[in-house]
């Protein structure tokens, strides 16, 4: 199908993006890369009934890095994906960018469209959830920044205002004794995944979990916290046991899926328990590669 | 009718100037407006691949972007690969030699697909051409004369350069 009419805007700036939003708030939709917004209007599962296109804001497209990585919101996930910057100091994000779609819808696909897409299956969200990250949020009279936790607020919704846009995601850098994975399972590469994980581990000096955050897609209406499996590993030195407990927790107490068309949700219970111990053993095995660097 | 835009884009080296709705998608403006209907569409939301064009000399989808976001770029189709009527792009031949395809439907969009990842990657291997062509779906081949003829237009490209 073709999409409904609607009036269309692109303005070359941020201050006339922002009035736009200012004048029409929610009946006016952002524009980002179209890779889900277009699709849903082409469905007429959207109708809005104006589009404020942010591809000529030159100055949405940025990757900056002072004490923590800041990427600009319309920065594409292939730029993101090639930058140097993430790589080195983000790699749970460079890890994850390529289980996104395509090359070719990558191309057009931002960074800042996927965060604020808020879907339940997306990588994005479960990644910036995983790392702490801060959204940056603008309006016509004023701007604030909202951490991941306060940001995703169910099934596709986020704590955005209606005159507001998302302007900037900040990432906290990759610290020391830190490991991270990215894991997923998908039917092929590219699909939306049927369980995905986004593991943080972090070790004191003595080896000892610091910290352990494990955010999981596609089991929940938002990027899925698994808060007591985390907790279990607190304390405790890392061993196989310790990561089969934790992906037991996970899955059996943490998660409540409710499937869906490829995997019911004993199977996806079950692939998070597997996985979880995957990404564990994995963000170990880097956090030792790292020191035997040094 | 809902008011039109003003687009100028650049078609396989050719200037274009049109007036266009802004819910006109790109696929259809290509094929409908231009009249260069080597674009195909198949799932109109992104999933196939058969619509994929070059903006930019970067591979993305015509049908999940809008006709007015082209305004000002430079867009190449399958049509602008071949130098003349006569002849075939490296790729084109390949797929011509390798039988990569047999309806056809698909070919447009994995050939667009493959000239900006065979310009980044000319040396792939099998297993990195299947993933470079994951996003494009064939219902006749089984994709392995599709990978076959991307191996030979690699080693071709390459024995060109
Ligand atoms: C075939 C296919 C497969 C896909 N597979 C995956 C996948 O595996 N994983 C995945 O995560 N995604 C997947 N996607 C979607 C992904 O490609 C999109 O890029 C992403 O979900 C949205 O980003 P976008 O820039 O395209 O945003 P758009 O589609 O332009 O916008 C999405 C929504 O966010 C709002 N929005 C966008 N930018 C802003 C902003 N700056 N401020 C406020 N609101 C904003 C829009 O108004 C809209 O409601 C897939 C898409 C397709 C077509
Ligand atoms: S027609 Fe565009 S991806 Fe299927
Ligand atoms: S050759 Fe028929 S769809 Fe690919």
């Amino acid at each position: 199908m073709k999409p409904a009419p609607f009036k269309y805007f692109a303005p070359a700036s941020l201050e006339e993006a922002l009035a736009l939003k200012a004048e029409y708030g929610e009946e006016a939709k952002a524009l980002a890369g179209g890779q889900s917004l277009i699709p849903a209007m082409n469905f007429r599962v959207a109708q809005p009934a104006i589009l404020v296109d942010l591809n000529r804001i030159a100055s949405l497209r940025n990757i900056h890095k002072n004490g923590a990585l800041t990427i600009g919101a319309m920065t594409t996930q292939s730029t993101a994906e090639k930058n140097m910057l993430v790589a080195q100091h983000v790699p749970l994000l460079h890890e994850a960018l390529p289980s996104i779609a395509h090359p070719q819808i990558r191309n057009r696909g931002t960074i800042g469209g996927s965060v604020a897409h808020a879907d339940p299956a997306a990588e994005l969200p479960v990644v910036c959830l995983a790392l702490r990250a801060r959204m940056l949020a603008q309006s016509q009279s004023a701007e604030r920044w909202i951490e991941a936790q306060e940001f995703f607020s169910g099934l596709f919704s986020t704590t955005l205002a209606a005159d507001e846009l998302l302007t900037a995601v900040e990432f906290p850098l990759v610290e020391e004794r830190t490991g991270y994975a990215f894991l997923e399972v998908a039917r092929r590469h590219g699909d939306y995944a049927m369980v995905g994980l986004a593991a943080v581990l972090s070790l004191d000096e003595n080896g000892l979990c610091r910290q352990a955050r494990l955010v999981y897609l596609n089991v929940g209406d938002g990027p899925l916290e698994a808060t007591q499996a985390a907790a279990s590993l607190l304390g405790q030195k890392p061993s196989a046991k310790a990561f089969e407990d934790a992906g037991k927790i996970a899955s059996q107490e943490d998660m409540q899926p409710f499937g869906n068309l490829h995997a019911s949700p004993q199977y996806q219970q079950h692939l998070s328990a597997v996985l979880t111990q995957r990404a564990l053993h994995l963000a170990l095995d880097r956090i030792t590669q790292k020191a035997t660097h040094l | 009718m809902s008011q039109t835009h003003s687009i100028q884009v650049t078609i396989n080296g050719t200037p274009y100037a049109h007036e266009v709705e802004p819910r006109l998608l790109l696929a259809d403006y290509i094929r409908q407006v231009v009249g260069l209907s080597g674009t195909h569409i198949g799932c109109e939301h992104g999933v196939c691949g058969a619509c994929t064009i070059l903006l930019d000399g970067q591979a993305v989808r015509s049908c999940i972007m809008l006709a007015v976001q082209a305004d000002g770029h430079e867009l190449t189709t399958v049509e602008g690969l071949a130098q003349d009527e006569k002849s075939l792009h490296p790729i084109q031949e390949a797929f011509w030699e390798a039988h990569g395809l047999q309806c056809g439907f698909c070919t447009p969009g994995i050939l667009m697909t493959l000239v900006p990842y065979l310009e980044e990657n000319p040396n792939p291997t099998e297993t990195e051409v299947r993933d470079a062509i994951s996003g494009n779906l064939c219902r006749c081949t089984g994709y392995q004369h599709i990978v076959d003829a991307a191996l030979l237009a690699a080693e071709k490209l390459q024995s060109k350069a």
